[in-house]
């Protein structure tokens, strides 16, 4: 139980420091890098991504729920699979919609 | 205490002892993912819009990049230290849980005052929700996170009252894992605005 407790909050420092490491990569990567944009929106979105699941992960413990927590991880993963749908299938019909084809 | 705690159970912290409270919790993430969703459809509007600024102000004219990181870090630090909170909830001690709560419930004031005032600047130069239909959206996608913030400041509020009189209960320390889960789901949305409206919105 204390190791458990000890190795939580390493956690929660762990966690915290990727956190700020990931958002002043993403900061970096738009200031002061000479990329297109395509490159650097790229970039920051798998940024994103990676600190979505270190909030996840080292904040939100979605591995240790209970018993059933595959249903907790299931359910996060539909959610998101909806999500991307709805964003990138809403910017890729307007995309198509204002070409004018 | 905890009266008849399941043996499977016993070695999880308490607001997982009762059916109730583990039921509760699940349910929770069941609520998160339609807040995902409900953010997305906010996203993909303000995607689709972010061009449409008919003749007024652009992201790019808009942003400054000290707002917002200022607003990023207190919002980012705010869910570490809600995690500590939960951590001292955990080892059971009561007065480091309030205190990294409280600081918890300051960071997000903050945040909320540096957002705010984000508001008031963008509608002094003219670029108020009425203008386009990218500030329309912009102010709708950013609005309402803002909205989930204050309102969980209300709800972190009366929950650090009810463990300020009870103590930790299974009953108390489920409310407050599940407002501290809201307290960092509300980071995630921020990463995604800070990532596709922020730093998106200025090189583009």
């Amino acid at each position: 139980m204390a190791n458990q407790q000890h190795a939580s909050k390493k956690h929660l420092y762990i966690g915290f420091g990727l956190s700020l490491l990931l958002t002043f990569a993403a900061l970096l990567v738009i200031l002061e890098t000479p990329w297109t944009v395509g490159m650097k929106l790229s970039i920051i979105s798998f940024l994103a991504v990676l600190q979505f699941i270190v909030q996840l992960v080292y904040f939100m413990h979605i591995t240790e729920s209970f018993e059933d927590k595959v249903w907790t991880i299931i359910n996060t993963a539909f959610a998101v699979f909806v999500a991307v749908v709805t964003v990138f299938g809403s910017i890729w019909i307007m995309i198509y919609n204002t070409m004018h084809v | 205490m905890a009266a008849h705690v399941d043996a499977k159970y016993a070695h999880l912290p308490q607001e997982y002892h009762t059916e109730e409270g583990r039921l509760k919790i699940f349910g929770f993430w069941i609520f998160l993912g339609a807040e995902i969703v409900l953010f997305a459809t906010l996203f993909a509007t303000y995607l689709v819009m972010h061009g449409a600024t008919d003749g007024g102000p652009t992201s790019q004219h808009l942003f400054e990049v000290k707002e917002f990181m200022i607003e990023t870090m207190l919002l980012l630090t705010s869910s570490f230290t809600s995690g500590l909170a939960i951590y001292h909830m955990r080892t059971n001690n009561k007065s480091g849980f309030m205190i990294w709560m409280i600081i918890t419930l300051l960071l997000g004031l903050g945040f909320l005052y540096f957002e705010i005032h984000e508001f008031i600047t963008y509608m002094g130069e003219g670029a108020g929700p009425t203008r386009s239909a990218f500030l329309s959206s912009f102010y709708l996608l950013v609005g309402t996170h803002g909205a989930h913030v204050t309102l969980g400041i209300f709800w972190i509020t009366g929950i650090l009252l009810q463990i300020w009189k009870r103590g930790f209960t299974p009953m108390t320390t489920r409310k407050a894992f599940i407002s501290g889960l809201y307290w960092h789901f509300l980071d995630v949305v921020w990463i995604f605005i800070f990532t596709a409206v922020y730093l998106t919105g200025v090189v583009s």
